[in-house]
C-alpha cells in the first residue's frame, strides 16, 4: 500500500541512504593505506529496485503467517558498489580524493532533500484531501 | 543494517583521527628529549589505519579504526656535545628521530579530516532528523 502511494520515491530514499554511508566510509578512510574508494551506481540500483530483481531482494522482517504485512525494511545495494578510478593515485594505495567525495557528499545529501521532500509533498496532499482542505 | 549506521562510521574516522593527533602530539612534546643511549631515545611514532568490514553481510558498512602505533625506523641524531650532561663516555647524546615539519603537516592533515567527518555527521544528522519529521 505504502508503496504505490510514494512510489519511485521509497526506493529513491533507501538507496540515497545507502550511498551516504558508502561516502561516509570513504571519507572516513581518507587516510587508510590500501583503501579504494567506492560508490553507488545509483540509476542501476534503482532500475534493480522498481524491477524487484533479485539483486535487490528486500531483506525485511520475517514472515510467520501467510496474512503478515510485507515489512519492507533495507534492501542491498552491495552487488551496485563500484571502485572509483582516482585521477591522481597517492602513494600508499589509497584511492580517495577527499575533494571529490565531498562533492559526492554533498550532491547526495541534495538529493536526499529532494526525495524528502517528494515524499513529504505526498503526505501533505494526501492529508489534505482526507481533510477535505 | 541501521539508519543510524553512517553516524558510526563518522565517528570512527574522528576517533581514529583523534589517535593520530594524540600521537603526533606526543612526538613534538619529544622532540627535545635526549638520552645517552640509541636504546632509550624516544622515538617518532605513528598509527595505521585500517578499514573495519563487515564481510560477514556483504554490506557496505565500515569506518576505519587505528591497526597499530608505529615506531618510526629514522636514524637517531647523535651529537657529539662533551659538555652535555646526559653524554656517553665517547661525548656523544642521542635525539629523536621527530621531525618537526614533518609532524606539523601530519597535524593540519589530521585536523582537516577531523573537521570532514564532523561535516559529514552534521549534515547525516539533518537529513536524519528529516526523515524522523517526514509528514509534520
Amino acid at each position: 500500500m505504502a508503496e504505490s502511494i510514494f512510489g519511485i520515491h521509497e526506493s529513491a530514499l533507501k538507496i540515497r541512504t545507502q550511498r551516504g554511508e558508502v561516502l561516509a566510509n570513504n571519507l572516513a578512510n581518507a587516510d587508510t593505506p590500501n583503501f579504494k574508494a567506492q560508490d553507488i551506481d545509483f540509476r542501476k540500483a534503482l532500475q534493480a529496485a522498481q524491477g524487484d530483481s533479485d539483486d535487490l531482494k528486500m531483506s525485511g522482517m520475517a514472515k510467520t503467517n501467510s496474512r503478515h504485512l510485507d515489512g519492507g525494511g533495507f534492501s542491498s545495494t552491495s552487488s551496485f558498489l563500484m571502485y572509483r578510478q582516482p585521477t591522481q593515485p597517492s602513494l600508499d594505495g589509497n584511492t580517495v580524493e577527499t575533494h571529490v567525495e565531498k562533492a559526492k557528499f554533498m550532491e547526495n545529501g541534495l538529493q536526499h532533500t529532494a526525495t524528502l521532500e517528494f515524499i513529504n509533498g505526498k503526505i501533505t496532499g494526501l492529508r489534505g484531501a482526507i481533510r477535505g482542505e | 543494517m541501521s539508519m543510524f549506521n553512517v553516524l558510526d562510521i563518522s565517528a570512527s574516522g574522528m576517533h581514529a583521527q583523534t589517535v593520530r593527533l594524540n600521537t603526533i602530539a606526543s612526538n613534538i612534546a619529544n622532540a627535545d628529549s635526549i638520552s645517552s643511549n640509541a636504546e632509550d631515545t624516544y622515538r617518532s611514532k605513528q598509527p595505521v589505519f585500517q578499514t573495519i568490514l563487515d564481510n560477514s553481510r556483504g554490506e557496505p558498512r565500515g569506518g576505519v579504526r587505528v591497526k597499530e602505533i608505529v615506531e618510526s625506523q629514522a636514524p637517531l641524531q647523535m651529537e657529539f656535545n662533551p659538555n652535555h650532561p646526559m653524554a656517553n663516555g665517547d661525548g656523544y647524546i642521542f635525539r629523536p628521530n621527530v621531525n618537526a615539519v614533518e609532524e606539523m603537516a601530519n597535524m593540519m592533515s589530521a585536523s582537516r579530516t577531523y573537521e570532514t567527518n564532523i561535516e559529514v555527521l552534521n549534515t547525516s544528522k539533518q537529513l536524519l532528523l528529516k526523515t524522523i519529521q517526514l509528514g509534520k
